[in-house]
């Protein structure tokens, strides 16, 4: 029967491998489903003594809530929705953990310690716990950031520093209490104490770092659910956990890294902060001089005379729906023999390949979606660029050697004839800062909710 | 050898089969990727159950109800979201 571990382990590393390239994508997503299946019933058939009350009652209320999560969130909300479901995972392995020691019958009554049972449960009891809860509370901290709430860290500067610094330290202290005492009762205490001090400072990780920076916090996150599995695997003395926990988890890390290198940062610069965090200055209207305004007809006019139309999606798109009319207006435009191709930046949206997800939904053919590297030299040859609800990824901001952006890739929209941007209000990108760009002399700006904009062009383009 | 000398073994190499796995991934398989070891990571679910032992206290068996459900919500809801999010993709490539 241990056998069927091996076969689940197998068909996540296919799966996973599948995951990684179009064409077999959704065949590695199945074989993965397959995969946890096999784990399951395994793990069903294995386990000696099974509580089946409890984990009907939790198959059932989980699965519930995990299909009616899946169903009913938007497309625009699904990096939100993936955060929580990390959360989720995290906890859970905490929790294994946690019940681990509840139930066992050595440390169930006085006299022996965790560490009586060796190092490894010693020291990977504590780490699933503190792992798993930062987890929890980071996530749900990434899940308000992302939704576009204001969460602010209690303390700034030094004192920042030194209040992570205590509840490190603070967590540390508590682990050596808990795999040392003899103490069932101290046990107990010290579990619920360690999965606080690891909540609050899950917390605190998390809040400084800027709105723009949450896909990475995600995924970082994702893998350290993975982490905490793999340590709740050691816990429980699981192959299984550990193995699929080691390669979630790297792999995880190495998504991280490859999101980190589109933005052009270090993972310990987003780490730290700063960028669209609470600390940046946002910028308002009165910051540009000279704003060209204009309405959807001057737009049609100006898309006339064009041979070449670029359009730069953001997240502006996702959050108006836009993404099925954009391609109605990118439609008529190739029947009028126009050259149309999406330019996709790399951190578009709120995760990366957020775009790529709506506009295939709204069946943008594959091959008009073009990568940064592969367009931006042709923006020189594109008589229109049009900006839907994106800011920082166009910010020419960024070719400046300072700034909270320096660096950072751009599209360089600014080289083609004429740029349009469609966008609610001048206010500031995720960064926080100015976008010279709008005040360029070939740039129009059409104040708007994307959607609203985009028909009235369709209805203007199909008039001309 | 040791029982746990093996399980840091595994774990190890597990980790660097990881590193290895991903090497090229086209942005649009970011999220879903992301999406999809996410789901993956629920496997903790299988931890879960080996915790949900009969014959428990209260306490025990509250913990193990709500590691079961919360590693469940990441499981389907994980996999369900990858699901539609390639589903989209599917779609187009049948055209």
């Amino acid at each position: 029967m241990e056998y069927l571990y091996l076969l689940a382990t197998l068909l996540f590393v296919f799966g996973i491998k599948r995951l990684t390239s179009i064409r077999t994508c959704s065949q590695g997503n199945r074989l993965s489903e397959l995969g946890m299946l096999v784990a399951i019933i395994a793990a069903l058939l294995i386990s000696d003594s099974i509580n089946w009350t409890v984990i009907i009652a939790g198959v059932v209320f989980g699965g519930g809530v995990g299909l009616f999560l899946a169903k009913r969130t938007p497309t625009t909300q699904m990096p939100e929705l993936v955060a929580a479901l990390n959360g989720f995972g995290g906890v859970a392995s905490a929790l294994v953990a946690i019940g681990s020691v509840l139930t066992d019958d050595n440390l169930s009554k006085d006299g022996a310690s965790i560490f009586d049972s060796g190092i490894v449960p010693a020291i990977a009891t504590p780490i699933a716990i503190m792992i798993g809860m930062v987890t929890l509370t980071g996530s749900f901290i990434a899940y308000g950031k992302l939704s576009g709430k204001k969460l602010t860290h209690p303390f700034s500067g030094g004192a920042r520093h030194v209040s992570h610094a205590v509840l490190g330290l603070g967590a540390i202290a508590v682990s050596v209490w808990m795999v040392t005492t003899q103490s069932s009762g101290q046990l107990i205490t010290a579990m619920i104490l360690l999965s606080s001090l690891s909540a609050v400072l899950g917390v605190f990780l998390v809040m400084p770092i800027g709105g723009a920076d949450m896909p990475v916090v995600v995924s970082l996150l994702n893998s350290y659910s993975g982490v905490a599995g793999a340590f709740a695997g050691f816990v429980i003395g699981s192959p299984l956990l550990i193995v699929v926990g080691a390669m979630v988890g790297a792999a995880g890390l190495i998504l991280t890294q490859i999101m980190c290198k589109a933005m052009n940062r270090s993972l310990s610069n987003v780490l730290l902060g700063g960028m669209g965090g609470d600390e940046a200055v946002a910028e308002d209207a009165r910051d540009y001089k000279s704003i060209k305004q204009a309405g959807p007809e001057e737009i049609a006019m100006v898309l006339d005379g064009a041979a070449s139309v670029v359009f730069v999606p953001g997240y502006g798109l996702a959050v108006a729906q836009a993404q099925h009319v954009v391609r109605e207006l990118a439609d008529l435009l190739i029947a009028r023999d126009v050259q149309v191709r999406f330019a996709i930046h790399p951190v578009a949206g709120r995760m990366p390949g957020h775009m790529n997800v709506l506009l295939a939904e709204s069946d943008v053919p594959y091959d008009l979606l073009w990568e940064m590297e592969r367009i931006n030299g042709d923006f020189k040859n594109t008589d229109v660029a049009i900006i839907v609800g994106a800011n920082d990824v166009v910010n020419p901001a960024a070719r400046e050697p300072t700034g909270p952006i320096a660096g950072m890739p751009i599209l360089d929209v600014d080289h083609a004839a004429t740029v349009v941007v469609i966008k609610r209000s001048l206010s500031p990108g995720y960064a926080g800062i100015k976008n010279p760009l709008f005040d360029n002399d070939n740039t129009l700006m059409v104040f708007s909710d994307a959607k609203e904009a985009l028909e009235g062009m369709v209805r203007e383009v199909k008039d001309l | 050898m040791d029982f746990y000398f093996l399980m840091i073994f595994i774990f190890v190499i597990a980790a660097l089969l990881g590193f290895e796995l991903i090497t090229k991934v086209p942005p649009t398989l970011h999220t879903p990727l992301m999406s999809g070891s996410n789901a993956i990571s629920g496997i903790t679910i299988v931890g879960a159950i080996m915790a949900a032992k009969a014959d428990q206290t209260v306490l025990a068996q509250i913990i193990a109800f709500l590691a079961v459900s919360l590693a469940m919500i990441n499981v389907i809801g994980g996999y369900m979201v990858t699901d539609r999010m390639l589903g989209s993709f599917k779609k187009k490539g049948k055209k």
